[in-house]
């Protein structure tokens, strides 16, 4: 409540108050008494004559701080009362009444807050205002939209009051003001300025704003849709490239070794765990550094992922090479262990771990467009992992040997490569891949126990549709998924884009069983 | 060049003096004793079966025809499916339809519909649900449901050569995929709450004794009936033809024979299986949701044919009433232990016990002289 008083008296303080009236208590009386009609209007008067005092009796109002006594309206601040007008403080008596503001009185509050702070010194709560006002401005708010319009110096807020202006003034009376306004909002690519335009065109009597309501409204939704495109578009490669980390790791052990590990989600589990550890490690001790935890988590992930790995391996799947159906099996059941020990070690609840500053927010491409950093990061990152794996197989003296073992390995064996350590070692990889999966995942969604159950049948669908044994049908298969899937969400829902995906796949793999790229073999159990 | 004749090995009988006796005796006990143990031993006499017993047999049993359903398609065919809890859902939600249109108007809404169609405001049945009043088309479609469900899927599966672990995967998909479609409220099956509150069968009250041994008996009968239809097919020649295929498919391929009819004829059968499993489950839980249809349950399915004992007929039975049996005494003793039980179990069986319990006992026998 304190610190609320502190901010308001604040952004009251800058407020530009150039008006010859200021706030008289038979205004404040009027706002806090009566029905909800004149209580609006009151509110309304008040607006055009406003100064700081409005401002701190408005917020006060919006806070539930008002109480009557008798027939006058008094700011509650701890125990005592506040005139609005004078300042002057006084203990509150007993029989003060409280004051219900009703959800329509709510929003004519915020909005005139909202149209307030547009003079706040802070360019970022201007420009929230002004995103705030675009969805209820009207002729009310006109004389303070442009007060703030002529003192306003950032162009990007300049150009979106312009627009508040435009959509305050469609309502206008005059036939020409309405044009104008009409003209303006054209340009526009917000979605609220569509149900602006579409509530007009429902009253609009003027044939020839009519029309150009209509023109305006075709233009408007040109640009809305190019927006929802590319947004579908960059949800689809955001998604794709989640799939394709998760995948990554798959495509190893299973693409390459022929092991299926159905514990590969608990490994990424593992990883996000990982991530949350150091996240607490660096609160605790590196608070300055917090901002940079996440470059430590990502070794830290991929360590921890890889050496449940080579446990793994060592203990369970080793023994199983060649018997695929019993590896998924006994993998199973490992998963099903290690998500019951993160529930005994972390608790059965989901975690928080926290973007660092320089991953939150995003870059504002269109108007009904926004790319969030992390997602963009993501991308990167998958693109990094990616390039990275690409080159450890084919161009390092492991991944040669990886190759050789897979393709051929009792030939491996006779050229001197230690076969049983090499599949350590590329499961150890894949393991450790799937932790920094997690690790990326950790900063986009929950992290939980559950986490790597809701990607497993996901991150094989991917690997059987891209085609065991190949890095590059794995890409092409994450993203198209990726893309397919947010594409069909945006059209049916996304639990029948969920289900028609792996309908697709199913249909898919009658066409080619071997995925988008088959090995090519002579093998007849192909 | 003289032609040949092949010996082939005489067909052995359905089952062996010892077993048939066995057999009966488990007839005797499924059809008298336990329901004279429930329904006429007084409560306090320490031969008293308790209810509780009577449903937690009964929900194994159904579980059991499920294991026996899995080792007849894996276990003798060699085609792991993760996905045959859909059947046993299928099966169970076709049995829920029926329980939910005997409700009548007793539901809370005192409606005609069910209550969750009133609660989502719907005026009329939708068409799936229109033999749901008829006991007669429920029990068709308990089998037929799952049974084309199956051939479909099995058909375009099988069809193209998918097999080993793709199949497996594209079967879990399935499951998923099924269980996404009926958690959504639109599809008309109740959304994630699924069908509960039963309160008849055929007019009779469900939440009786009588009707809870009933069904009991009439679950162990199906599965001592399955149990002996399996121990049949496996015995006849589309039996080693299946087992011929698990063994070297493409083998028997060159050969001359299309496994395509084998595996489909097999798959399909072993999805009705499950489909009257989940029909009996039904009115003996009393509540049908989708959950059934997660991934996790039709893996559990596997480790209860692979705790028992594949490619024995036994061996299932024996997992489910061992596997079953554990998780229901640990979830209540030691409920945060079941789940690492549970995991060391799927690792312990396929790393030392390759052929289940049942192997396990085979082996020690033969290993004495």
């Amino acid at each position: 409540m304190l610190s609320q008083w502190i901010r308001l008296t604040a952004f009251a303080l800058c407020l530009v108050s150039g008006s010859v009236q200021a706030l008289t208590t038979e205004d404040a009386n009027a706002m806090a008494i009566g029905d909800t009609d004149a209580r609006v209007e009151a509110l309304v008067k008040a607006m055009a004559t406003a100064d700081d005092k409005t401002a701190v009796f408005l917020q006060a109002l919006a806070d539930d701080a008002v109480k009557l006594v008798g027939t006058r309206a008094f700011m509650v601040k701890g125990d005592k009362g506040v005139d609005p007008v004078s300042g002057l403080e006084f203990a509150l008596p007993d029989e003060a009444e409280d004051i219900i503001n009703n959800n329509r009185m709510r929003g004519e509050l915020d909005s005139a807050l909202a149209a307030l702070k547009l003079f706040s010194k802070d360019a970022g709560i201007r420009l929230a205002a002004t995103r705030q006002l675009q969805s209820d401005a009207d002729e009310s708010k006109l004389p303070l939209i442009e007060k703030a319009l002529a003192t306003e110096q950032d162009a990007q807020i300049k150009d979106l009051l312009a627009m508040v202006r435009a959509s305050a003034l469609l309502n206008s009376t005059d036939i020409t003001q309405r044009l104008e306004a009409t003209r303006l909002l054209a340009t526009s690519t917000q979605a609220s300025t569509k149900t602006a335009l579409l509530a007009r065109l429902d009253q609009e009597t003027d044939p020839g704003v009519k029309l150009a309501l209509q023109k305006a409204l075709r233009e408007v939704e040109a640009a809305l849709a190019w927006g929802d495109r590319l947004g579908a578009m960059f949800s689809g490669i955001s998604l794709g490239s989640i799939l394709l980390l998760v995948a990554l790791g798959l495509a190893i052990t299973y693409g390459l070794m022929g092991v299926i590990n159905m514990a590969h989600g608990e490994l990424m589990m593992i990883g996000a765990y990982a991530t949350y550890v150091v996240q607490g490690l660096f609160q605790q001790y590196l608070p300055s550094a917090f901002d940079w935890y996440l470059l430590a988590a990502l070794p830290v992930a991929f360590m921890a992922s890889a050496l449940m790995g080579v446990v793994m391996e060592r203990t369970v799947i080793r023994f199983l090479y060649g018997r695929p159906l019993e590896t998924l099996l006994a993998t199973w059941g490992i998963s099903l262990m290690l998500m019951q020990g993160v529930r005994t070690l972390f608790g059965a609840q989901n975690v928080g771990v926290e973007n660092p500053s320089w991953m939150s927010g995003g870059v504002q491409v269109l108007g009904n467009l926004s790319l969030p950093y992390n997602r963009l990061v993501i991308i990167c990152f998958a693109l990094a992992v990616l390039g990275a794996v690409a080159f450890l197989i084919s161009k390092t003296r492991l991944g040669l040997f990886v190759r050789g073992v897979t393709q051929n390995r009792p030939i491996a064996a006779c050229m001197g490569v230690n076969t049983a350590r090499i599949d350590t070692y590329a499961f150890a990889l894949g393991s450790g891949i799937a932790g920094l999966a997690g690790c990326a995942l950790s900063q986009v969604g929950n992290v939980g126990p559950d986490l790597g159950q809701g990607y497993i049948v996901d991150s094989f669908m991917v690997v059987v549709l891209g085609g065991v044994g190949q890095l590059a049908g794995t890409v092409y298969a994450a993203l198209g998924l990726g893309i397919l899937n947010k594409f069909l969400e945006g059209w049916a829902g996304a639990v029948l884009a969920k289900i028609a995906v792996l309908v697709f796949i199913i249909i898919f793999i009658q066409k080619r069983p071997q995925g988008i790229f088959a090995m090519k073999g002579r093998s007849a159990e192909a | 060049m003289t032609p040949q004749t092949i010996e082939l090995p005489a067909r052995t009988p359905l089952l062996s003096r010892a077993g048939w006796s066995t057999f009966i005796v488990a007839v005797l006990v499924v059809c008298a004793l336990a329901p004279a143990l429930n329904l006429w031993v007084p409560a306090d006499s320490a031969f008293h079966l308790s209810d509780y017993a009577v449903g937690l047999v009964g929900k194994i049993m159904c579980y059991a025809i499920c294991a026996l359903a899995i080792d007849l398609i894996w276990g003798y065919t060699g085609i792991l499916s993760l996905g045959h809890g859909v059947f046993f859902a299928l099966g169970g939600y076709v049995m829920g339809m029926y329980l939910m249109r005997q409700i009548g108007t007793d539901g809370n809404y005192k409606s005609d519909l069910p209550d969750f169609m009133v609660f989502l405001d719907w005026k009329e049945l939708p068409w799936h649900w229109t033999f749901s009043d008829s006991f007669v088309a429920t029990l068709f479609l308990v089998v037929a449901v799952p049974g084309l469900v199956a051939f479909v899927f099995g058909y375009f599966a099988f069809r193209s050569r998918i097999k080993g672990v793709y199949f497996s995967i594209i079967t879990q998909a399935m499951t998923f995929a099924a269980m996404l479609l009926f958690f959504r409220n639109e599809t008309g099956f109740g959304g994630n709450n699924g069908f509960t509150d039963f309160k008849r069968i055929l007019n009779i009250p469900i939440a009786t004794q009588e009707m809870r041994m009933t069904l009991f008996v009439l679950t162990g009968v199906t599965l001592l009936g399955f149990f002996l239809m399996a121990r049949w097919l496996v015995n006849s020649k589309f039996g080693r033809v299946l087992q011929a295929v698990r063994d070297a498919e493409t083998r028997v391929m060159f050969s001359g024979y299309n496994p395509l009819g084998y595996k489909l004829t097999i798959w399909t059968l072993s999805a009705m299986m499950c489909g009257v499993a989940g029909a009996l489950y039904v009115p003996q839980i009393g509540i049908i949701n989708p959950s059934e249809m997660s991934p996790a349950n039709s893996i559990e399915m596997a480790i209860w044919a692979a705790v028992g004992g594949r490619a024995s007929l036994v061996g299932p039975i024996v997992g489910a009433f061992i596997v079953n049996g554990a998780k229901s005494w640990l979830t209540v003793a030691y409920p945060e232990y079941w789940l690492y039980f549970l995991g060391a179990l799927f690792i312990g069986v396929t790393l030392f016990l390759p052929q289940g319990i049942v192997g396990w006992v085979k082996k020690l026998k033969g290993a004495k002289p």
